[in-house]
């Protein structure tokens, strides 16, 4: 009998596995398609200005971006971005891992740091427009103030709830300070850690745009702010197609490297489920 | 035997936890020693501080008074003459190091070449039979698998002593007695000696020189039993002899006695 149904059996089977790949893309990018289409339909027929049609955005974007705009705005963006998000990584995980590390030095700063993370970042640039002028050290510092916390505040959360168990394992064979924080300590956090720098990459995109917007004359925000100022509608939409496309990028990135660093992490998981 | 020297000296140890509620008296008054090269097993009801003697022992936890010596030099710490194998294999493995990153992981602050500690690795994982599973991460291994890890981590840090928490009171039924038959042979090939925690009063007979029977907390050495079962045993032969079943009978009737507080108290000095 199986030598008459395996035949039969492994066709569709081959099938199922096409129309799987099928409906997954489909999933995936069946509802933005679909919502472009109403769009561009909508604006044929509309007569309203501000939403012009898909079409002459993403030839906006085009026109507007490659060019000299990349090279004056979108890298110097994307520098202070880059900038931002390697300073608060480094000194979140840096400040993060020493205050996780001692009971007292926690205890000391916990109220302090709930309140400086109280305080809207934003409300930074006209201080720092004050102090270090409308400079590129001004936006980074603003990016900085922002996606800092959730980056620090997990880390704080990771290396403090260290497993007792792997800790007292680490004493039992006398692991030295410095393995005990690269092999343990920063490993155990890094599940938190990871999720406090997702958080931060979005908190960073935000400010980057919003240290743009007030007096400056480059950059993605600045050119967004202006183009509205303008009336150039479908330039500032195509402006915010490339924040979009570049808040994509940076979560496509973190992807692979979070795939990388918590392998174990998921591998664990993904027993635990099977 | 006469050659055998003392090992590892435990003297009139107590340990008292203070708490909030008031002080805990966890350990009452132990003491007894074990040579180099025995096999000991420490066997008492559940909660009489089995596990707070062991890190007593290890450095992990200084006693409230009382001495532990190893070696005739006294316990303040942890020491590289004691190796831990856990109960929780799981929490005591670290999930994001290799198999073989796990057992060098103890060895890196030890002053060895490269291919030293590379082969001390080797032969440890060979000793536990996980040579092929060097490249895995502990998580993709069985529960007694994981625990094989922990034992040729302890196996590497070439230890004068191995200390083992309830190792095996988390796997089932088969691969526990596949462990105990690893414990023994360890013993018997490789002259290690070991002191081996249990609740399972079968398990310590089946392993055991000696048996240490733990009175209930405050705990103090009901009794200390000679098993002389001889060096070579089996899980089947072994289990079904008469003597077994009369060793492991009066150790349990030491066990009831001890959860009813039935033992007399404390010996004076032996």
């Amino acid at each position: 009998m199986t030598t008459h149904t395996r035949p039969i059996a492994l066709g569709p089977r081959g099938r199922l596995a096409w129309r799987r790949i099928v409906s997954s893309l489909l999933h995936a990018l069946g509802l933005p398609f679909l919502l472009l289409g109403a769009w561009g339909l909508w604006s044929t027929f509309s007569a309203n200005r501000f939403f012009p049609s898909p079409l002459t955005i993403l030839g906006a974007l085009a026109d507007t971006w490659i060019g000299p705009a990349f090279v004056e705005d979108v890298l110097p963006s994307l520098y202070r971005l880059a900038i931002g998000i390697i300073v608060s990584t480094a000194v979140g995980i840096a400040a993060g891992t020493v205050i996780g590390l001692f009971r007292w030095l926690r205890e000391l700063l916990e109220p302090l740091l709930e309140f400086f993370r109280a305080i809207p970042p934003p409300v930074l640039i006209p201080i720092g427009m004050l102090l270090l002028g409308i400079t590129d050290t001004m936006k980074v510092v603003v990016i900085v103030s922002g996606a800092i916390w959730p980056i620090l505040l997990n880390t704080i959360e990771g290396v403090r709830a260290t497993d007792s168990v792997m800790t007292e394992t680490a004493t039992s064979f006398q692991i030295t300070w410095w393995e005990r924080l690269w092999f343990l300590v920063l490993p155990a956090a890094s599940p938190r850690i990871m999720a406090g720098v997702r958080q931060g990459l979005s908190v960073a995109l935000i400010l980057m745009v919003i240290s743009e917007m007030f007096g400056s004359s480059s950059g993605l925000g600045y050119r967004i702010a202006y183009f509205q100022r303008n009336y150039l509608i479908a330039e500032m939409w195509s402006g915010i197609l490339l924040l979009g496309l570049v808040g994509i990028f940076l979560a496509t990135v973190f992807g692979l490297v979070e795939r990388r660093v918590l392998r174990w992490y998921h591998g664990i998981r993904e027993v635990e489920r099977a | 035997m006469p050659d055998r020297s003392t090992l590892l000296r435990v003297e009139h140890l107590r340990k008292v936890y203070e708490t909030g509620a008031g002080s805990v008296e966890a350990i009452g008054d132990i003491s007894f020693t074990m040579n180099t090269g025995e096999l000991v097993c420490i066997v008492g009801p559940s909660g009489c501080g089995k596990t707070t003697l062991l890190k007593c022992i290890a450095g992990l936890l200084p006693p409230t008074s009382g001495l532990v010596e190893m070696d005739g030099a006294p316990v303040t710490g942890p020491t590289p003459a004691m190796a831990l194998v856990f109960q929780e294999y799981g929490r005591s493995l670290y999930p994001w190091l290799t198999v073989r990153g796990n057992v060098d992981l103890p060895l890196r602050h030890k002053k060895l070449s490269r291919a030293e500690r590379d082969k001390l690795v080797t032969d440890a994982l060979e000793a536990v039979g996980l040579r092929h599973a060097a490249r895995s991460h502990p998580w993709q291994l069985s529960g007694g698998m994981q625990q094989r890890v922990a034992i040729a981590r302890a196996i590497a840090y070439q230890p004068e002593v191995l200390i083992m928490d309830e190792p095996f009171a988390a796997v089932d039924a088969q691969t526990r007695a596949d462990l105990e038959d690893l414990v023994r042979e360890l013993h018997a090939t490789r002259g290690m000696s070991i002191l081996f925690v249990t609740h399972d009063i079968d398990e310590s007979v089946y392993l055991g020189e000696r048996v240490i029977v733990l009175s209930r907390s405050p705990t103090w050495v009901q009794e200390d039993l000679t098993i002389d079962l001889g060096p070579e045993r089996d899980q089947v032969t072994t289990r079904a002899l008469p003597r077994f079943t009369e060793l492991r009978t009066h150790v349990y009737e030491q066990i009831q006695r001890a959860k009813r507080g039935e033992a007399s108290a404390p010996r004076p000095t032996r």
